[in-house]
């Protein structure tokens, strides 16, 4: 039970620049770095902008890096500190910067975009649909995701490689893509579209290294590469190079 | 002036939960070009944090279930009190509405038959809920998210823009709704990220926006809930409706501080979880009150043997509605008995092997483990009631969702009022979402694409006063007018603080005639210093300015809460009078209904006896009588008046 | 504004015009370069070993055990290995270490194999070097182009490697027998042996592309019970892939080392019966 101050850096800036500012603040048993970033506002920097909303690791706006590691903000205990240790705040670093902790994560929203929805199995009407849950699990999995970017964040495929941000959807989106294909009433494929090849073609799945970034920082604990983009990489091989199930699938489709 | 953005759409709806989203495709879906409003990021909303489930009478888990036992769990659990014409559409539609998310792309836990599995809740006579796991709030956004998506998908390829024929405007926060005389001609907002101003004209606006808990200090809702939606139909001439009506949950966490308030789920006292204060004794038997006695067990023993053999033992009183354990629990932390953090205890450890404790409760596990460093499979949580939701809201046709008075004014979803009557039932919420929802965006696109004669045209003088509004609290500094001595403006973080604390203790979870009249002075006071709330820096992303201009909402519908809890003499669901401790059937069809007091939407300092707000007694309709008909008649005796019976 | 503004010197990646003005590769304070440096140098360990191994062309049996980095040996210079892992397949022409030849999928499995991708790409190209952690290159195409697209041919690596472990399980069996062939024998080799293959086994089968096709490339696994079955055994161990990567490598050096003593003469096999 007992309170102390802690030093704080935080980048405070716009776009146009800006640096880690200094801060000494009070910090209570059991808080979080949220916590003080409002003191810090409530206090010393009424105007420091900041991104939040649940508070409690479900809504995932308060993303930021913490001594160099991309976290939520809220999910963050100050007793993962020493008190001697000054503990830096930064905006996430792979996206354009607003102003202070609050990032322009718009290529989130513009990927989203350009993952073609799911296509409802034009036979069934509402409430004829059936699904095992052993079926809808693996899907489920990926559902759980809050959107909280951090692993579009720390990614390296565009953390450090900004031209390559047209080209990638990053692993939330690319694991959106595996969510829908595994999907068990998707109807994609009826309608011509084969997820599997556009995970590599038009998503850019072949950027993934899988050095498994997106997985270590996931808050949900996804396991975002295992899971969603090697089977998917699998998947694309299956389309794109394997010659059995190539060869097979021609034969298949003369025949039919 | 500093307006740099007008654009015209169709439909504005203003909120990205549940109801805003199915409000704007269903709107879309109908032809109109839609604009979402949201103060978040899309996808944010506070609905991510529904867990147990949507409340639909699918009768997948028991085939007797329907859309009028339904119904008769609703009427229950708000005490008649209820718009029984929005029950009555709610239970009916809640199925297809869930169903229609399947094909929307929502994976729901799943029946061993592969239909959607339906889960237990309190009150509700079957198993209702449509869930998953406990994150089914989350899941009912993405979908609706991912729905808007794809129309956007649509339009891009129809006219090679994704935002042709619905836009969402995200971290975007309306001020102000504008009028063409009566009628809605548009909203004003602020781009939080800039600070600029916009309008976007509309014929039709949808308020979505939710609730007020920010105005309690111990609240499980998130920073949005500042009431924006109640408080912009006030000012645009529309009246709230029973707004004494704020659900209290008893079991928010209360230790640590930056997690204050956040839910412990009702599961973990329906799988063996028991209540005890400082001295070690389980409380809640002396809590049990009269016309419950016979349902609850009287013994420690026989509460114990429930959980086994619920055939034959009654239920243990931790089980007790929602208001009556919250009671329980303030009244031993009032008497001293309560835990070192100021709740109680809420203890499975003793109760259950840490490996069932994981298993059956997951999320608790972990939301105690992370963020309280508490492991409840060793040791005892501290819990205390936190201010949940607010049944009391914009007063609307049941079948339109359009708000009195002010035509092209549409109002879904917690911001809504009368659906739940006095108290709400837990799943009740998701499904009030995504009926009422759509039934806005509807009626909505229908009004605005209907329009006979010109639209209504935004009138120049509302937009400048608006933007002269929100940018007063740059220019707080100095003395105010008539003045003589110049003051340093208010901080605006501890006016929302002194709010919340005002709330929390006088108009709380028990009420009493003395301390609500203190609130509305106290109130009075702190309309005069937000007034003068001022903030450093400029518009950009600037959140004490977004707080400055957010407490005129708070102010606004708190005093509504005071005023209505002042004026209702009786008890019912989610309002307790200390004063006047029963329900009384004289009070069952009486609403009470909040007007400004100056109808021309300004907002003076007025003294606090007259305040900002008007109230009206208001009769009901009496409930259809086929609908009276599903209930016994001994039942319907507790509730309604000798004369309601009889004709 | 802040004290001590940085200009942006918009030399890309994080330090990209638009983001925040930090220089500062990154701001971990954690020992980041640990995880990396401690695989680069368990990598570089076994490499220094195995090619030396590789190429000594010598000391690799001792009956009844023969080392697994020469089995199935394949040229005719092979030791002579009685009912061993012998075939005469490529003749005389080949003079070099026959271990050679059949290294090569077992290496093939283990690099394009999606654990020690990811253990390579960061402990040897930097790449990034831990998360968060700028990485020196300038351009990046990942996996898209080749050389690295030839990754996507990890299961037909996968296949071999079990033709691979069905050898070295032929030889883990023949190591039941004495120096004369007799069988129902053992020694502290066969433990070795038994541990190496079952390592072996539970590296290959833990493999991502074994997940696949066993049963992750299905849509409706309530269709399929047995190889939904079959997918979730794999999943489990998938989830200890990293752990068995290692595991069966360490193994792997090991039988051929322990091989390597007893040929050498330095050791002499204890025999339990």
């Amino acid at each position: 039970m007992s309170s102390y101050k802690a030093r704080f850096k935080v980048w405070r800036g716009d776009v146009k620049g800006g640096g880690l500012e200094d801060f000494e603040v009070e910090v209570n048993d059991g808080e979080v770095v949220l916590d003080i970033i409002h003191r810090l506002q409530a206090t010393q920097a009424p105007d420091l902008a900041v991104r939040w909303n649940c508070k409690a690791g479900k809504c995932g706006s308060c993303s930021a890096e913490i001594n160099g590691r991309p976290r939520l903000m809220c999910m963050t205990r100050m007793s993962v500190f020493t008190r001697e240790e000054t503990i830096t705040v930064t905006p996430l670093r792979a996206f354009p910067v607003v102003r202070d902790l609050v990032t322009d994560v718009g290529f989130n929203y513009q990927k989203a975009r350009e993952v073609p929805a799911f296509v409802p199995p034009a036979e069934l009407a509402p409430g004829e649909y059936r699904m095992m849950q052993e079926d809808v699990d693996r899907s489920q999995e990926f559902r759980k995701c809050i959107e909280c970017f951090l692993c579009q964040d720390t990614c390296h495929v565009v953390r450090d490689h900004e031209e390559n941000k047209p080209a990638f959807a990053g692993p939330r989106f690319l694991m959106r893509v595996a969510e829908l294909d595994m999907h068990p009433l998707d109807a994609a494929s009826d309608s011509g579209l084969d997820r599997k090849k556009t995970a590599q073609d038009e998503h850019g799945l072949g950027y993934c290294n899988i050095t498994k970034c997106c997985t270590e920082v996931c808050p949900e604990g996804i396991k975002i590469t295992d899971n969603a983009l090697i089977p998917l990489k699998e998947r694309a091989v299956d389309r794109k190079y394997d010659p059995l199930v190539w060869l097979g699938s021609k034969i298949r489709r003369r025949s039919s | 002036m500093s307006v740099v953005d007008r654009q015209e759409w169709d439909v504005v709806v203003v909120g990205a939960g549940g109801a805003g989203l199915r409000a704007a495709i269903e709107a879309r879906e109908r032809g109109a070009r839609t604009a979402v409003i949201c103060k978040s990021l899309f996808g944010k909303a506070h609905t991510v944090m529904a867990e147990g489930g949507i409340a639909a009478s699918m009768g997948n888990a028991n085939p007797h279930d329907n859309w009028q036992v339904h119904f008769r769990d609703t009427m229950r659990g708000g005490k008649f009190l209820n718009q029984w014409r929005m029950a009555e559409l709610h239970a009916q539609e809640a199925p297809q509405r869930v169903w229609e998310l399947e094909t929307w792309g929502a994976l729901f836990d799943r029946t061993k038959d592969g239909k959607i599995s339906q889960r237990n809740f309190g009150g509700h006579e079957y198993p209702r809920l449509a869930h998953v796991g406990d994150r089914t709030g989350l899941e009912l956004i993405r979908t609706l998210q991912q729905k808007i998506v794809s129309l956007q998908q649509e339009d891009k390829k129809e006219t090679g823009d994704y935002e042709s024929r619905l836009k969402v405007f995200q971290e975007c926060t309306v001020t102000r709704i504008l009028k063409d005389g009566s009628r809605v001609s548009g909203v004003f907002a602020y781009e939080r990220e800039t600070g600029r101003f916009m309008v976007l004209e509309a014929p039709s606006v949808v308020l979505a926006t939710g609730g007020i808990g920010k105005s309690f200090k111990v609240t499980s809702n998130s920073w949005e809930y500042t009431g924006d939606g109640h408080a912009l139909a006030l000012l645009a001439g529309a009246p709230l409706l029973n707004m004494e009506f704020v659900q209290f949950h008893p079991t928010g966490m209360v230790w640590p501080p930056s997690v204050k308030g956040i839910l412990v789920t009702e599961s973990v006292r329906g799988d063996g979880g028991v209540l005890r204060n400082s001295e070690d004794k389980r409380f809640m038997f002396d809590y049990i009150p009269d016309v419950f006695k016979e349902k609850y067990a009287e013994s420690e023993e026989e509460a114990d043997r429930w959980y086994e053999d619920p055939e034959n033992n009654r239920r243990p009183p931790e089980l007790l509605p929602r208001d009556e354990v919250a009671r329980a629990i303030n009244s031993e932390v009032k008497a001293g008995r309560g835990s070192p953090h100021g709740g109680v205890f809420l203890d499975v450890s003793t109760r259950m092997p840490a490996e069932i404790i994981k298993r059956r409760l997951p999320s608790m596990y972990h939301q105690f483990k992370e963020l309280a460093d508490v492991d409840i499979t060793a040791e005892a949580m501290e819990v205390g009631p936190t201010c949940h939701y607010v049944m009391g809201g914009i007063a609307v046709d049941s079948d339109s969702a359009a708000a009195r008075g002010v035509p092209g004014l549409f109002a879904a979803g917690e911001v809504a009022g009368g659906m739940h009557g006095s108290n709400r039932l837990g799943g009740n919420s998701l499904s009030d979402l995504l009926v009422f929802g759509r039934r806005a965006g509807w009626h909505a696109a229908e009004y605005a694409t209907g329009l006979t004669d010109a639209r209504p045209q935004v009138d120049e003088v509302e937009v400048d006063t608006a933007a002269a509004e929100a940018l007063r609290p740059f220019s707080a500094e100095g003395p105010a007018p008539g003045e003589d001595d110049a003051r340093p403006p208010e901080n605006p973080y501890s006016v929302h603080q002194e709010l919340q604390q005002t709330m929390n203790d006088l108009v709380g979870i028990i009420r009493r005639e003395g301390e609500m009249e203190q609130a509305l002075e106290k109130l009075a006071d702190l309309r005069v210093r937000a007034r003068r709330a001022g903030v450093e820096g400029h518009r950009q992303f600037n959140p004490g300015w977004h707080l400055a201009l957010d407490l005129r909402n708070m102010l606004l519908v708190s005093e509504c809460v005071a005023r209505a809890a002042l004026e209702r003499t009786e008890s019912r669901g989610g309002h307790t009078r200390e004063d006047h401790p029963t329900m009384e059937r004289k009070w069952r069809n009486i609403n009470l209904l909040c007007r400004l007091t100056d109808p021309t939407g300004g907002l003076a300092a007025t003294d606090p006896v007259r305040g900002q707000i008007a109230l009206t007694r208001e009769t009901t309709e009496p409930i259809r009588a086929d609908l009276l008909a599903l209930f016994e008649k001994e039942e319907l005796v507790k509730y309604l008046a000798e004369e309601e019976l009889y004709e | 504004m802040a004290t001590g503004t940085e200009p942006h010197l918009n030399s890309g990646g994080v330090r990209t015009g638009t983001r925040a003005a930090i220089d500062a590769p990154h701001l971990r304070t954690d020992r980041w370069w640990l995880a990396p440096a401690v695989t680069a140098a368990g990598l570089l360990a076994f490499i220094v070993y195995s090619t030396w191994r590789a190429f000594a062309n010598a000391d690799y049996y001792s009956a009844p055990y023969v080392s697994p980095f020469y089995s199935p040996c394949v040229a005719e210079n092979c030791k002579n290995m009685p009912s061993g892992p012998n075939a005469d397949i490529f003749g005389s022409w080949w003079a070099i270490s026959p271990a050679i030849i059949i290294l090569i999928f077992p290496l093939g499995f283990r690099l394009t194999c999606y654990y020690y991708r990811k253990a390579y790409y960061r402990g040897f190209w930097a790449s990034p070097p831990a998360c968060a952690v700028a990485e020196p290159h300038k351009k990046y195409s990942g996996e898209t182009r080749f050389p690295l697209i030839l990754q996507n041919i990890h299961r037909y690596f996968f296949y071999a490697a079990i033709l691979v472990a069905l050898v070295l399980t032929y030889d883990t069996v023949l190591s039941f027998r004495d120096t004369d062939e007799n069988w129902g024998h053992m020694g502290l080799g066969t433990v070795v042996f038994l541990i190496n293959i079952a390592l072996i086994w539970a590296y290959t089968i833990s493999c991502h592309s074994c997940r696949h096709i066993v049963g992750g490339k299905l849509k409706h696994f309530s269709k399929h019970p047995v190889r939904y079955k079959a997918w979730q055994f794999v999943g489990k161990l998938n989830a200890r892939h990293m752990l068995l990567a290692w595991a069966s490598l360490v193994s792997v050096a090991v039988a051929d080392f322990y091989v390597y003593l007893l040929a050498s003469g330095a050791f002499d096999d204890p025999r339990f019966f």
